[in-house]
């Protein structure tokens, strides 16, 4: 069943508080991955496995520049497991 | 009337006997490269957990690595040269496409009849000449296989890549492999992905380089592709691994990843879940990555330092450009 855009930001902060102990409610739809929650590359990649698994979509390698803000990973997997 | 050919006999297993190992004379911190990265010690040491690498003056070479290294296997191990009947030698950096390392060594190390070949295949083939001694010996083609991974990878580096060049060191690392009663080396779970061919790459072909069309050819390669995959896939290999050899993560005495990354090594240890008692081979934080070498010396120094001893359970698992990959369960000497 498809998750909805606030499932999936609450299931996202999960993600990133396990990966990099950033505060769940940190974890806002307009906050930059690299900016303000100084989040790596790599721990971006570690990110984008688990959002993959968890929310059971396919998040290509040349489309994870293009997530800058938590927002945009959201609207990502929304659109992607429709 | 059909004729039958008679097979040689086989043996039940194969087992290492010894290690060797030879780092680069050169210790490298990270504050002697990060100048044309435009990075920092700290910036390199989040991202690869590597402090320092080991790399080579220009007059050690990757045959004067790999002959150290080989000559303290045999000689730990206790067999004569003359007894090495096979000479597998895993390289990527050794500068003449023809004859091979192999040989050279062969003959630098009195063994000079043996078979002798060097196999293409980058941060796994240690892994892949670990398999083959098995299988050769395994099925009476070799009696006793020296097995080498050797590299000189700062003669690939480019100063300015910020993708692999920065992580890259050099050194050999060795093993002797025998026939035993009892398998000491599990099944080898070994493959590739060539639709991936160039994910780890060299900027141009030595062809190019002659013709003026590209510079000298370097390592570079897609850094969050390989990752993704080092991790994930190389993960379920080692699950794999487990299965066929009949044991569970509880029975992992040492994990021994190919030293890519410390954040892969980090990484893998979490997917599967390690528990605390596995000791967890952490050679690149000084060595850096010597592909085909860093099984064996990250192996090696775990042996000298006491944290891992004879009869120890290893899951050693290499993976690299090709995409490549191969790994075995076996039980150290």
């Amino acid at each position: 069943m498809a998750h909805t855009e606030d499932e999936i930001l609450a299931g996202l902060a999960e993600i990133v508080n396990e990966e990099t102990g950033v505060e769940v409610a940190d974890v806002q739809a307009d906050k930059s991955f690299t900016d303000d929650l100084d989040i790596d590359s790599i721990s971006m990649m570690t990110i984008v496995v688990n959002a993959e698994e968890k929310f059971e979509v396919r998040i290509p390698d040349e489309e994870v520049k293009n997530l800058v803000t938590v927002g945009d990973a959201v609207k990502y997997i929304a659109g992607a497991q429709a | 009337m059909a004729i039958t050919l008679r097979p040689r006999a086989t043996v039940p297993g194969s087992q290492v006997l010894a290690y060797g190992a030879a780092r680069g004379d050169l210790d490298v911190p990270n504050d002697d490269l990060v100048g044309p990265i435009d990075s920092s010690d700290e910036w390199i040491r989040q991202r690869t957990g590597i402090v320092s690498r080991t790399r080579a003056s220009a007059e050690l070479g990757v045959a004067d690595l790999a002959e150290k290294a080989a000559r303290e296997a045999i000689e730990t191990s206790g067999i004569s040269p003359d007894e090495i009947d096979v000479v597998i030698v895993s390289t990527i950096s050794f500068p003449y496409a023809t004859p091979s390392l192999a040989t050279l060594l062969a003959g630098k190390l009195g063994c000079p009849t043996a078979v002798a070949y060097d196999i293409s295949a980058a941060c796994a083939g240690f892994c892949y000449g670990i398999g083959q001694a098995d299988a050769l010996i395994r099925s009476g083609s070799a009696r006793n296989v020296l097995v080498v991974g050797a590299e000189k990878l700062s003669d690939y580096v480019d100063p300015a890549d910020r993708t692999i060049s920065f992580l890259l060191g050099d050194g050999a690392g060795a093993a002797v492999v025998a026939a035993s009663d009892v398998p000491k080396i599990g099944p080898t779970i070994w493959g590739g992905d060539g639709d991936s061919w160039s994910t780890i790459r060299m900027t141009g072909s030595i062809t190019d380089f002659r013709d003026g069309s590209a510079a000298w050819p370097t390592m570079e390669q897609d850094g969050r592709t390989v990752f993704r995959w080092a991790v994930w896939h190389t993960a379920e290999i080692i699950r794999q691994l487990l299965d066929e050899s009949g044991l569970t993560v509880e029975d992992i005495d040492v994990f021994v990843p190919h030293q890519a990354n410390m954040r892969i090594v980090d990484e893998l240890a979490k997917q599967l879940k390690l528990p605390e008692s596995v000791t967890i081979a952490r050679d690149i934080e000084t060595t850096g990555n010597t592909s085909a070498a860093s099984i064996p010396l990250a192996t090696h120094r775990l042996i000298q330092e006491g944290t891992a001893k004879s009869g120890d359970v290893v899951v050693q698992i290499g993976f690299g450009a090709g995409l490549v990959y191969a790994g075995q369960v076996l039980i150290l000497p």
